[in-house]
């Protein structure tokens, strides 16, 4: 198990999906975005806690926004996680983490 | 068993951390239960932490942002010893002293915490339309936070809903992305602040529709266009944008205390005259859970400085 929350560009993001052993949660994020901030402390908890079945990475959409838009994401935080190189579920907006983590309970 | 703690603040806006700093200060040790994260105005540090620039909360000439407004005040009531709790308080029994304060699961028997002296400072969230779809295309459009999502309606139309200072903020900040911005108002004058009504007047993106209200919201995955409806002559007609920014008002958070604390129909609990008292004894409101005229941010950590007060006193005079 990692545990450490990579980041993602334009020019990983693919590859880092595709070779992926298990789902990944990709976190899409800004610097000027509120409840980006207030979540990502519960998402480094959650990989510390989850890492060995969950891999988290972060997409900064101000440095990949292309990344965000082919995901049509409009509104941040947005998290998706991806199962088998597929988008498999959409969380928007910040949640609590026992709301995040029975949303993600069918993938971890 | 469970812990008794001399003061419990629910709540985390100005108002309770102004208290927590105040209470902190008076070696009190209190205890915060902030609340959970989330992208409407009901997470901790409250109504500020979608806001961007405050320009009227007095010491910073140059005005502040809203949340790092809001991580100052979080550093000071824990450089003072205030200890805060990132949960969501979901149950509290004002039955009888010390009052039970539930985190997670409310239907537990024993409570999470108890408290001596409990203040209340839960705030208030921002009004929905509550029209179709418009809980569906959250996040596909319709936004409910526009510092977050302002960036991805760059050369769009957006309508921003409202008249007062959420409202003109709003959309004087979501020019800086869209082509234009409609705001639509259902009165022919807004509410805002006089220089905030300026900046937007003299903001060429900005459009009004005066006396129109919003009656349909259109799209399948995404926003496509809203209908509205002119109320002095109930002509309807339709408006395309990409974009809907909701700032109507607002509600206070006081579900959790139905039946238990005194509140006004409008759902604002009511406090003692030139006080913070509750009806319950030991129970103390502030900020705009309580306050449904002034709801400034100083107006708010004033009366958290009332209540942190007053509790002090009460808890000195068992």
């Amino acid at each position: 198990m990692s545990g450490a929350i990579s980041t993602l560009s334009e020019a990983t993001f693919d590859e880092t999906i595709a070779s992926a052993s298990g789902p990944v949660l990709v976190d899409f994020w800004a610097e000027w975005c509120g409840p980006c901030k207030a979540i990502a402390p519960i998402l480094d908890e959650i990989a510390s806690e989850q890492g060995d079945k969950l891999t988290i990475a972060k997409v900064n959409v101000d440095d990949s926004p292309g990344v965000a838009q082919r995901y049509e994401v409009m509104s941040i935080p947005t998290l998706i996680l991806f199962n088998d190189g597929q988008p498999a579920k959409r969380v928007v907006g910040a949640k609590g983490k026992s709301q995040l983590l029975e949303e993600l309970s069918e993938f971890i | 068993m469970t812990e008794t703690r001399e003061v419990i603040i629910v709540g985390s806006g100005p108002a309770g951390l102004t208290a927590a700093i105040y209470s902190a200060r008076a070696n009190l040790a209190p205890l915060v239960i902030e609340g959970e994260p989330s992208s409407t105005s009901d997470q901790p540090g409250g109504q500020l932490m979608l806001t961007t620039d405050v320009e009227n909360y007095p010491g910073f000439p140059d005005g502040i942002m809203g949340p790092e407004l809001m991580v100052n005040f979080r550093a000071q009531a824990e450089r003072f010893g205030a200890e805060i709790v990132t949960d969501k308080v979901t149950r509290i029994d004002f039955s009888s002293r010390p009052f039970g304060v539930w985190i997670g699961d409310p239907d537990a028997t024993e409570p999470s915490y108890r408290a001596t002296s409990l203040i209340i400072s839960t705030g208030a969230q921002s009004l929905m339309l509550g029209i179709d779809n418009e809980t569906r295309l959250i996040g596909h459009g319709v936004s409910t936070c526009a510092t977050c999502d302002g960036f991805f309606f760059r050369d769009q139309h957006i309508a921003v809903i409202g008249g007062g200072d959420s409202a003109i903020e709003e959309a004087s900040f979501l020019t800086r992305f869209a082509d234009k911005v409609t705001l639509i108002h259902r009165r022919d004058e807004l509410r805002a602040s006089k220089i905030m009504q300026q900046r937007a007047f003299d903001n060429t993106k900005i459009e009004f529709l005066w006396n129109h209200v919003v009656e349909r919201i259109d799209g399948e995955n995404s926003l496509t266009g809203i209908g509205v409806r002119n109320v002095t002559d109930d002509r309807r007609s339709d408006l395309d944008v990409t974009g809907l920014f909701v700032a109507i008002g607002h509600r206070p958070n006081t579900g959790l205390f139905i039946g238990q604390l005194d509140m006004a129909e409008s759902g604002y609990l009511v406090t003692a005259p030139d006080s913070t008292r509750t009806n319950v004894e030991g129970v103390y409101a502030c900020g705009d859970v309580q306050d449904d005229y002034f709801r400034q941010a100083i107006t708010a950590a004033g009366s958290g400085c009332m209540a942190a007060i007053e509790a002090e006193r009460w808890l000195e005079s068992l």
